[in-house]
């Protein structure tokens, strides 16, 4: 139950003044800038735009700040903002396979054409923290080489000449792609609506569900097929101009699972897959989402749906961060009335208990 | 018009300084607003909603009649209104092989070679396998 409480203006007033103080910190120290988040904190604003829904890198950069760097907060901040602008509608579907690739890896096929590029990636460092970077750190020039002009095909298209991966649903004529953010979530959903949810979904949630696949909820045999990331360009059919036109690039991570075969009396089994897709580079979030996407297409496969993973109500409805936080951190809000109310029904209860109590005795004695 | 959504508007409003340019008036003012990004179902299926970005719109309209659309990612008006202006631009007989010559193709130039920068770092970055004879190594 809510009340509206009366009280606390001035000591809320002060709070938010000592909060900007504390954002601050010590006043001798240089202010962080929007350039130096965005530059040197890259993955950090790339967690918000994918988890805020929003392609904005200065916006980003903005909540991170304000949020003194809890990126949960910051999701909030930018998922706030979205609400105040109006839509001009949906872009083209973005052609991942012309991404301007600067980093691509299959653990499947080790000579795919276009090659295994590594690109700026943690892989193979040593994770031994490093002192020099501290402070004054220039890093050494990138390497350079000559850039080939070959195509770099994605690993699920060279598979699927063969036919030995499942090919990708295609749309039918005419139909419209859901959206969350204008229809309420009903269950069973399509996996336009999932692979949504999950693009949008909190990064820990999706690593733990995708990592309990891997242990044993909800197997699904694995491999990363490819992972890619890099620049793609964005189209937008505008109503006004009559045909699309380009808006600009954004950077995009796409990982393709592949998990093992289906098959049945009047299909020849073939790999299936998952899929996942997230603005910047954000590796470990496509791969995990590739993961929870492949669990939950277990109905649509005629597998058994025993684990979490697999449970499309019990991920879709747990995976939004902003969700969750809102309504585990509302317990810290004033909930005085409804905790009277429940103070009141124990004193009650425990007077019954002590009543009872007191009655046995005598009625032991009177027999 | 997509050299232009990849340049700066700082970059296309220097450009276009060296122009004497025509009248011209805002067709649409420009405003910020919202493209839902849309990818496909394992890259070239269905298409599925993946997240929104800010976008920017303006349209311009020359004295002599022509019309011009600009549309951007991001929120900078004023550079979707350099956008409009110069798609505009293009079409008009006066300034449209001045435009290109004097403030796309420069700025072609400077994207393309970004990319290559990119492209070279990049493929420096790519895996020479060699095989090990067994027993060696």
């Amino acid at each position: 139950m809510y009340v509206a409480v009366k009280g606390g203006e001035r000591a809320i007033e002060n709070a938010h003044r000592l909060l900007a103080h504390a954002r601050r910190g010590d006043q001798s120290v240089p202010e962080v800038t929007l350039d130096q988040i965005s530059e040197q904190l890259g993955l950090a604003v790339d967690r918000v735009m994918s988890e805020g829904s929003l392609y904005d890198r200065e916006l980003a950069a903005l909540a991170i700040k304000q949020a003194r760097g809890d990126l949960i907060e910051a999701i909030f901040l930018v998922r706030a903002f979205r609400a105040t602008l109006p839509r001009f509608g949906a872009s083209e579907p973005v052609d991942t396979g012309a991404m301007r690739v600067q980093r691509r890896v299959s653990s499947t096929f080790k000579d795919i054409p276009g090659g295994q590029i590594l690109g700026p990636t943690f892989d193979y460092t040593h994770r031994l923290l490093d002192p020099t970077l501290a402070e004054g750190f220039v890093p050494e020039a990138p390497a350079t080489a000559e850039a080939s002009t070959a195509a770099t095909p994605r690993v699920t298209d060279i598979l699927g000449r063969d036919g030995l991966i499942e090919p990708s649903p295609q749309a039918e004529a005419g139909a419209s792609v859901g959206d969350l953010t204008r229809e309420p979530l009903n269950f069973p959903a399509d996996r336009d609506l999932r692979l949504q949810n999950l693009a949008r979904g909190d990064e820990g949630f999706l690593l733990a569900m995708g990592y309990s696949t891997q242990r044993g909820y909800g197997r699904n045999h694995p491999f990363a097929g490819e992972i890619r990331f890099g620049e793609v360009e964005v189209e937008f059919a505008a109503e006004d101009v009559g045909f699309a036109v380009p808006l600009g690039a954004i950077e995009l991570t796409e990982c393709q699972m592949v998990n093992q075969f289906k098959g049945s009396a009047t299909e020849a089994p073939s790999f299936t897959r998952g899929y996942g897709l997230a603005f910047g580079q954000s590796e470990r979030k496509t791969m995990s989402m590739a993961l929870v996407d492949r669990a939950l297409r277990a109905r649509e496969l005629g597998e058994e749906a025993l684990a979490p993973a697999q449970d499309e109500e019990f991920v879709m409805s747990h995976s939004d961060n902003v969700q969750a936080t809102g309504f585990v951190e509302h317990l810290k809000l004033p909930h005085y009335v409804d905790f009277q109310s429940e103070l009141g029904l124990l004193r009650k209860l425990r007077q019954e208990f002590a009543e009872a109590n007191e009655a046995e005795p005598m009625k032991e004695a009177a027999e | 018009m997509a050299v232009l959504a990849h340049a700066e508007a700082g970059e296309i409003a220097a450009r276009l300084r060296s122009l004497a340019l025509p009248d011209h008036q805002d067709l649409r003012e420009p405003e910020n607003g919202l493209v839902m990004l849309r990818g496909r179902i394992g890259g070239d299926g269905a298409p599925f909603n993946l997240g929104e970005a800010t976008v920017s719109r303006a349209a311009v309209r020359l004295a002599s009649g022509e019309v011009g659309f600009g549309y951007t990612l991001g929120r900078g008006r004023e550079k979707a209104r350099l956008i409009a202006l110069c798609d505009a631009l293009v079409q008009s007989r006066d300034f449209g092989a001045a435009v290109e010559r004097d403030v796309i193709a420069p700025l072609r130039e400077q994207l393309l070679a970004r990319r290559r920068k990119v492209a070279a770092e990049t493929a420096a970055t790519k895996v020479d396998f060699y095989t090990m004879v067994r027993g060696e190594g």
